[in-house]
């Protein structure tokens, strides 16, 4: 058997079942898909620091709030920003927090980093949360979601919601296939390097305070464009984005679906909002479904206990479990 | 007495302290091409601390270091590195989970870094590839480029060590026990691989094994403490009644 075969033939069935999703489906689940698919890419803008650098953020959400409240503050409160300046002006925002974060937190390491991270995000949080700056704890509405136009002439539609999912899709596919050709290319292989034996890196020449702050940055970055997608289709954000739950959700995703893969974090998005989707499923779990973190906390102990490598570790894991026994069957 | 333009490393008076503990005391070394410049002393002597402050890896408290005629003393590691500053470790460090060639290849990317250039993928980097190829060769592990790094014998291991620091194409090599662990066999290869290196490299080699120090060595640098007690050839440095008494004597037990 070819054992690459698996490797083309399920991200192309993946790809062609989410295109032609929508034409099976309106409402709950289109939105719902288009949520999950932001969260994909914010699961891979952490993916970015975690899996290919080593850097484990708790901080992340930050970059993921900042962009979306720049999208609604930087908007006019009644007419139509053109997206072609609102997004790069979000991405803007977020990219400069994390340039600034990353400049003061890189100097630590290990529980420090996490903890210098989490202090920066919940810095911004209470300046969101705390101050009228955007509408406090209350959050903030998008009046008018921006348009995508040329001379008059509108190209998107970003308020229709399957217009939003394709433009989501897009965003999504464009981010997996950057990262893909980044990580292969000499600044991939760096951080690949960094993340193995940063010693060994600066003894060769290289400069890994750079590195990892250039990655940091590009991670804030991306986590914006999520921030940007998410501001517009639900045309509201709150000071939640930026807090320490979503951080830590952001991460549970890597672990769930498995780090050092970006296909890992596509995954264990997908996979945590169906579990938490799941949860809240109250013709299940009837009243206790109120309690669904308390089932999503536990599944996520047992998925870290019994696949190490997360869900895209599993096929490794398996194969790894039947060349154990083999052998033992051998020696009895 | 040697020529001072073929000097590639000079140390003067160099100098680290922990806290109360002056780990190297005003240590002076100079490196010239073409030679091997030992190291020796017992355990806790500062010979690794030494080689640490050369390199840039740990800061320096007191004296200085010049590489090929520039002041390097303020020069973090990688920035030395760049300048033609190898260095390999007592402790294996290599990328365990990369194969062999990506070992080198990325320690060699470090000559072009690129890092703008992120569509192009690393493997087809003409440079760093060429460069690994040849250190790899030179280090005698031309067979096992595909191999995972981690899964190699330590004497191999140890081979990639230096295939790695050859790669960048430095000028100056810093090899902390090469030798560390080896077998017999594995010794007379790594010691024909030196013996080889000192053309176009200036060699430091710090080193627990007697014969083979007294076997390759232009120059020998004896440390006490921290401090220096002789260097000189290595005829000369067997005959010093003071190194007899503090080192070789207690050694030769081994």
């Amino acid at each position: 058997m070819d054992i690459r075969a698996p490797r083309v033939l399920i991200p192309v069935l993946v790809i062609a079942l989410l295109v032609v999703f929508p034409l099976a489906t309106t409402g709950f689940y289109l939105e719902f898909t288009t949520k999950v698919m932001i969260l994909a890419i914010f699961a891979l803008s952490l993916e970015l620091l975690v899996g290919a650098t080593g850097l484990v953020s708790l901080g992340h959400a930050a970059f993921y709030g900042i962009a979306a409240y720049a999208t609604v503050l930087l908007s006019p409160k009644y007419g139509a920003a053109s997206a072609f300046w609102l997004l790069p002006a979000a991405i803007a925002c977020s990219a400069l927090y994390a340039l600034a974060v990353g400049a003061l937190s890189l100097r630590t390491k290990g529980v420090y980093f996490i903890m210098v991270t989490l202090a920066f995000a919940q810095m911004a949080y209470y300046v969101i949360h705390d101050t009228e700056l955007g509408g406090g704890t209350d959050g903030i509405y998008l009046n008018v979601k921006p348009e995508v136009a040329l001379f008059g002439w509108k190209l998107v539609e970003l308020g229709k919601p399957v217009v939003l999912y394709y433009v989501v899709l897009g965003c999504l596919l464009l981010v997996f296939v950057f990262l893909v050709v980044l990580l292969r290319s000499r600044f991939g292989r760096a951080l690949a390097g960094i993340k193995d034996n940063e010693q060994r890196m600066r003894a060769a020449g290289f400069s890994t305070f750079r590195y990892k702050l250039t990655a940091f940055t590009l991670a804030g970055a991306l986590a914006g464009l999520a921030g940007f997608l998410v501001a517009v289709k639900d045309g509201f954000v709150n000071p939640e984005m930026l807090s320490w739950h979503e951080s830590g959700a952001v991460l549970l995703m890597l672990i769930l679906g498995g780090m050092g893969r970006l296909s890992g974090a596509v995954l264990g998005a997908f996979t945590f909002a169906l579990l938490q989707l799941f949860f809240q499923w109250d013709a299940v779990f009837g009243n206790f479904s109120k309690h669904w973190q308390l089932l999503l906390g536990g599944t996520i102990i047992a998925s870290v206990a019994l696949m190490p490598n997360g869900l895209i570790g599993l096929p490794a894991q398996w194969r790894a479990w039947r060349a154990r026994k083999l052998a033992g069957g051998a020696d009895a | 007495m040697r020529d001072a333009a073929a000097l590639l490393l000079r140390a003067r008076d160099v100098t680290r302290r922990f806290g109360g503990l002056t780990a190297v005391s005003e240590v002076s070394v100079d490196l010239a091409e073409g030679e091997i410049h030992a190291v020796i002393g017992t355990n806790g002597a500062g010979k690794s601390t030494l080689i640490n402050v050369l390199s840039g890896e740990i800061a320096i408290t007191g004296g200085s270091v010049e590489l090929l005629g520039q002041d390097v003393t303020a020069w973090p590691q990688p920035r030395r590195a760049q300048a033609g500053l190898g260095r390999s470790y007592q402790r294996t460090t290599i990328f365990p989970r990369f194969t062999v060639f990506e070992n080198c290849r990325l320690t060699a990317q470090a000559m072009r870094e690129a890092p703008w250039n992120w569509w192009t993928s690393a493997s087809t980097c003409p440079i760093s590839t060429a460069a690994a190829s040849e250190a790899l060769e030179r280090a005698g592990l031309s067979g096992r480029a595909d191999r995972i790094a981690g899964t190699l014998s330590h004497g191999e291991k140890r081979q990639l060590e230096i295939a790695m620091c050859l790669a960048t194409r430095p000028r100056v090599l810093l090899l902390d026990e090469p030798l560390a662990g080896m077998g017999q066999e594995e010794t007379e290869r790594m010691l024909s691989l030196l013996a080889g290196l000192k053309t176009g490299h200036a060699i430091l080699l710090v080193e627990h094994d007697m014969d083979a120090v007294f076997r390759v060595a232009d120059r020998i640098t004896v440390m006490v403490n921290g401090a220096v007690i002789a260097s000189d050839v290595p005829a000369a440095v067997r005959a010093d009644p003071e190194v007899q008494l503090a080192y070789l004597g207690e050694v030769d037990v081994h």
